[in-house]
């Protein structure tokens, strides 16, 4: 073989392989992450970040994992889509359930009426008929009628991994059983359920109900224990043999059945916001048989349980469910026929959102939730078309959205051009730094700690903290209550007088000035950050803030106090440590933040109730917050419907936490959301999680878009080649003659 | 060699006795029941009552290595260590401390997608690095010498963050031609492939490539190698039928033992491309302090590394007839 020869071999393979490589490519989407089978389906593409944890409705309580939950699982009631202020309507329910309150002679109570007369409040609910389960192998019957996958053994699951993989499905009606059931489930010590605390402040008899589940449950153990020996492992033993408390044999009153559509819910006192908890997905179905289905060892053992399958009534069912990868949602076949709402804000319909008013949902037909762990490719493949929506990264924030000299948000001219809108929601929720009330220097309820707390509150700029840390997303707050919550108030009405003043002439609250908050500091007996004694007034801040902009957001807050004075001490430490110092009260300032369970005050200000105190009660009031005028008008205000009364009340208290000053009041988020115009219907609903039956998609508008953003370009890859042959051609002709080929060939 | 096996084997015995002793004190003491507890039940809502019910449902409520109040062998039996680590020993790896997830179970079904991009990494990287390597020790002391050695130190230099986001950003987003990231089953993940193996065996150029060089160079100067030249073989016979035969020793040591380890998967690459391999699942767990598959997977790695040394050393007595294992 000569040289000439070998050079056009060379060539003709390569050529070969980039026409191979072009003509593969040419004719497709090369870096579509889809199967062709998926093309213009009609598919909602959504990204998930991190594996649900819990998708048991009894113990799930994170908004991601409500996101996938809610569109299986149906509670009694749920927010209108469309309407605001929020609205709670029937889902299951026939109606939305209302409160009748009796007193100890079990005689009916007006609504309105004082909660020490109330004995037991009632919810009497009634659900429609007719609605079947999703399709569930254990619903699967045998000829007799009896449950067809019981006993299950390993060998039976072969080939099985997923749900769908059962040769057999069944479904049935949902009856008002499964509703107590669920509830009866919330007290199962095996489950966790992260609100049963609360509930059993409420629920008759679910204390004492929890109580006798526990005990059976250290019974049960306690028999296996003696069976095992000293061999017993309990994790192990459960693994094998999970344990199966049958709830019914247990008395709760608190829960009782009226007929197969109907039952109570007996309160043991007057709680008028019980209600937005039965919108919540802890309250939704759960069909025995699917307990006992899944609590069978071999599934068990092959991760196939009802934390990971859920088995409900709602518009979707899980298709495929691999939450290292894709969790695959489909039209459940057995859907009620939910209608598209007919009525909503006035500007709806101008929005075109009442288009599809009285169609039978749900108009997509799958939902794919797609795992992207990284921020830079979840952009990527949105940009691409490849995700319907997205959210906005820090890294992305300049590249989508403009901020105006007003402080409004504006979509990119480049985001414009490919039909991509913004949609933003302030969040139902308060990050706020809090001071130890029970601290001797910066807690306490004088009027110079007030001052001490309200000079501190002004020299935190928050518009500033906002604009530097969050990109101007999210609004400063003024007290406890974010927008959307009954009794917050906007405008110049609504400003904190005693940390802003209003601007006439711009309509806007302007922060008091530094020199203000000295003086005020002053008056608080720390003149220029002082103690009396002349030493510096110096303050702890315990945070869990071990990201890598931490620092930055550390040292803004140092440098805040030093303009009074006051010298902050930073003191960062782990999650663990930091939720330590929170419970002992071994702090003096701190950072947290609440999202709201349900739109109401009492769900904000109970942050703020002496009895919720975290050091002396275990509650949630980490400040340890304790003024007994605000403790009596909470207790007031809890317990009556949105009137101007309690509208009224709210004030009042409002009044009395700014001048207390127990936290910097922080900021409410605002959320940012990118969506491509191919998706219709969508409506920020901060409450609701079950929206995804009310969204289209225009399928051919994104199948072309698609096509026309991902067309490969192939040059560069030539360019590449030519330039490696190019460079390589002078080291083979040494390779060659070196190794002596030549002469040979 | 038989007996040999054995007897590495039973060495190997009290080797994963003590990991798992570490382990359990490195895990349990730094980070205490009541710190796991906290973690998994979340911030929201928690109660003294419901960590210490958290504790005792996930058996973190017996004392780590004494149980006091136990008689007789329950003294030792009823505590953390026997109860959660001793297992790993027999491979049985529990449940995690998040969602209570069989691990076994996990292992089982996440080790496809890291074996499908670390095998084919493995063998193009070996097959790239060492024909790379053996041209350039040929090329001794010449240009292409000096610029490929230039070349690993700048591709050794690079991190491999840099050509992860690199590629994507290139291969995905500016040429189109690779999806970014995600993953499919079946032969629908090839794809999904192509790019991280790419990566992998790109950024495992620069150090390998050193590396067998140098063998290689040491090699090529040993006399059998000239008397091999001076009987007429062709350059091409002389450098891979005697040098690479030859070099296979030290090349095995490197190669060998990190074999079994290329089961755990990559914990870059598997993050970034949102690949459900084992990688990303030891990234999840150490992100979610789920300490039940953190062990497991320390565990597991001991074991592979221990395994892959045992290995090490079979292959040695098939590329070296002159070694015996005795």
């Amino acid at each position: 073989m000569n040289n000439n020869l070998l050079i056009k071999r060379i060539l003709f393979f390569t050529s070969l392989c980039l026409l191979l490589l072009s003509s593969t490519i040419g004719g497709c989407v090369p870096n579509n992450p889809y199967r062709s089978s998926e093309s213009n389906k009609n598919i909602f593409y959504k990204t998930f970040s991190e594996a649900p944890k819990h998708l048991d409705p009894a113990r799930s309580y994170y908004s991601d994992e409500f996101d996938i939950l809610a569109q299986i699982y149906e509670p009694l009631i749920q927010y209108h889509y469309l309407k605001r202020p929020y609205e709670l309507v029937p889902l299951t329910a026939k109606s939305v359930p209302t409160l009748t309150y009796f007193d100890k002679d079990k005689k009916t109570l007006p609504d309105d009426v004082s909660p020490e007369k109330v004995d037991r409040a009632v919810y009497e609910i009634s659900i429609k008929e007719g609605i079947m389960y999703q399709n569930h192998p254990a619903f699967a019957k045998d000829a007799d009628g009896r449950a067809l996958f019981t006993n299950i053994t390993e060998k039976d699951l072969k080939g099985i991994s997923e749900i769908t993989d059962f040769p057999k499905f069944g479904t049935r009606e949902l009856i008002a059983e499964d509703y107590i059931y669920q509830i009866m489930r919330l007290a199962d010590p095996q489950l966790h359920c992260p609100i049963l605390p609360m509930l059993e402040n409420y629920i008759l008899g679910l204390d004492e109900y929890a109580e006798s589940l526990k005990n059976k449950l250290a019974q049960i153990r306690a028999t296996r224990k003696a069976d095992a020996g000293l061999t017993y492992n309990q994790s192990l033993d459960e693994k094998k043999n999970p344990i199966i408390i049958d709830y019914k044999k247990f008395p709760l009153p608190g829960v009782v059945k009226i007929d197969k559509y109907k039952f109570k819910i007996i309160l043991k006192k007057k709680y008028p916001q019980f209600i937005y908890w039965l919108a919540m997905p802890f309250f939704s179905p759960m069909p025995e048989e699917a307990n006992l289905f899944y609590k069978q060892g071999p599934l068990q053992a092959k991760n196939i349980t009802l934390n990971r399958f859920p088995v409900g009534t709602g518009p979707y069912r899980f298709e495929k469910f691999n939450p290292n990868m894709e969790i695959r949602l489909k039209k459940n076949e057995n859907f009620h026929g939910e209608k598209y709402p007919s009525e909503g804000e006035p500007s709806d319909k101008k929005n075109g959102l009442l288009d599809d008013a009285f169609k039978t949902l749900p108009l997509i037909d799958e939902i794919v939730f797609k795992l992207e762990k990284e921020a830079i490719p979840r952009w990527n493949k949105f940009l691409q078309g490849y995700f319907d929506t997205s959210g906005i990264a820090s890294d992305s924030f300049d590249q989508a959205v403009t901020i105006s000299a007003s402080g409004g948000a504006r979509i990119t001219k480049i985001m414009e051009e490919k039909g991509i809108s913004l949609s933003t929601s302030i969040m139902p929720s308060t990050y706020y730094m809090g001071f130890n009330m029970q601290d001797s220097e910066v807690g306490g309820y004088s009027e110079k700690k007030q001052k001490l707390r309200q000079a501190i509150s002004i020299a935190l700029d928050y518009e500033e903290f906002i604009e530097i840390f969050t990109n101007g997303r999210a609004i400063s707050a003024m007290g406890p209550l974010p927008p959307g919550i009954f009794g917050h108030k906007t405008g110049k009405e609504g400003i904190n007088p005693l940390i802003y003043d209003w601007d006439v002439e711009r309509k806007k609250p302007v922060r008091k000035s530094i020199e203000f908050a000295k003086e005020l500091l002053s008056e608080a007996g720390f003149p220029g950050g002082r103690k009396p004694d002349g030493t510096p007034l110096i303050i702890t801040f315990d945070n869990a803030w071990t990201g890598a902009s931490s620092k930055q957001t550390i040292n803004w807050f140092i440098k805040r106090f030093a303009l009074l004075g006051i010298q902050l001490e930073n003191r960062t430490t782990d999650g663990n440590r930091y939720q330590e110092k929170l419970q002992k009260g071994n702090f003096q300032f701190f950072f947290l933040g609440w999202f709201a369970d349900y739109p109401d005050p009492e769900n904000f200000l109970f942050l703020l109730h002496g009895p919720n105190g975290k050091v002396d009660f275990k509650g949630e009031n980490a400040s340890n917050y304790s003024n007994p005028e605000f403790d009596r008008l909470f207790k007031k205000m809890e317990n009556i419907n949105n009137s101007p009364e309690r509208l009224k009340i709210v004030e009042d208290i409002t009044k009395i936490l700014r001048k207390d000053s127990p936290w910097v009041w922080g900021y409410h988020p605002v959320s940012f959301a990118l969506i491509h115009n191919w998706v219709g219907n969508i409506k920020p609903n901060t409450m609701a999680n079950n929206t995804m039956k009310y969204l289209k998609i225009d399928r051919e508008l994104r199948e072309n878009s698609r096509k026309e953003w991902n067309k490969p370009n192939l040059i560069p890859v030539l360019l590449f080649f030519v330039l490696l042959i190019a460079i390589s051609l002078p080291a083979l002709f040494r390779i060659w003659k070196k190794l002596g080929y030549s002469k040979k060939g | 060699m038989l007996n040999y096996i054995i007897r590495r084997i039973l060495y190997a015995i009290p080797i994963l006795i003590g990991v798992n002793l570490i382990t359990a004190l490195l895990f349990f003491y730094v980070n205490t029941p009541d710190d796991m507890a906290r973690m998994m039940l979340g911030e929201k809502r928690l109660t003294p009552a419901a960590m210490e019910n958290w504790k005792s449902e996930h058996g973190y409520n017996l004392p780590l290595f004494i149980n006091t109040k136990e008689g007789g062998a329950g003294i030792l039996t009823q505590t953390i260590f026997v109860q959660k680590s001793l297992p790993l020993l027999w491979l049985d790896f529990g449940k995690s401390d998040r969602n209570n997830l069989d691990i076994g179970e996990e292992i089982k079904k996440r080790m496809w997608p890291s074996l499908a991009i670390a095998i084919p990494t493995f063998l193009i990287a070996v097959t790239v690095n060492i024909f790379l390597s053996m041209i350039i020790a040929y090329f001794r002391g010449t240009y292409i010498d000096s610029w490929g050695i230039l070349i690993c130190v700048v591709m050794m230099s690079v991190s491999t963050l840099f050509y992860i986001i690199g590629s994507q950003y290139f291969f995905g987003k500016t040429l189109r031609l690779f999806p970014i990231s995600g993953f499919d089953t079946g032969l629908s993940a090839l794809k999904f492939l192509i790019l991280p193996v790419i990566i992998g065996v790109l950024s495992s150029i620069g150090g390998s490539v050193r590396f067998y060089r140098t063998v290689f160079l040491e090699e090529i100067n040993k006399d059998y190698i000239r008397t091999a030249r001076a009987k007429g073989l062709s350059e091409g016979k002389v450098l891979f039928k005697h040098g690479l035969r030859n070099a296979l020793i030290p090349i095995l040591t490197n190669i060998v033992a990190v074999l079994p380890l290329l089961f755990m998967g990559s914990l870059l690459i598997e993050n970034f491309f949102a690949i459900p391999g084992l990688g990303s699942f030891t990234i999840d767990a150490i992100n979610s302090q789920d300490f039940a598959i953190v062990r497991s997977m320390v565990y597991l790695g001991a074991l592979l590394y221990v395994l892959g040394l045992i290995l090490t050393d079979i292959s040695y007595t098939l590329v070296d007839p002159r070694i015996r294992l005795e």
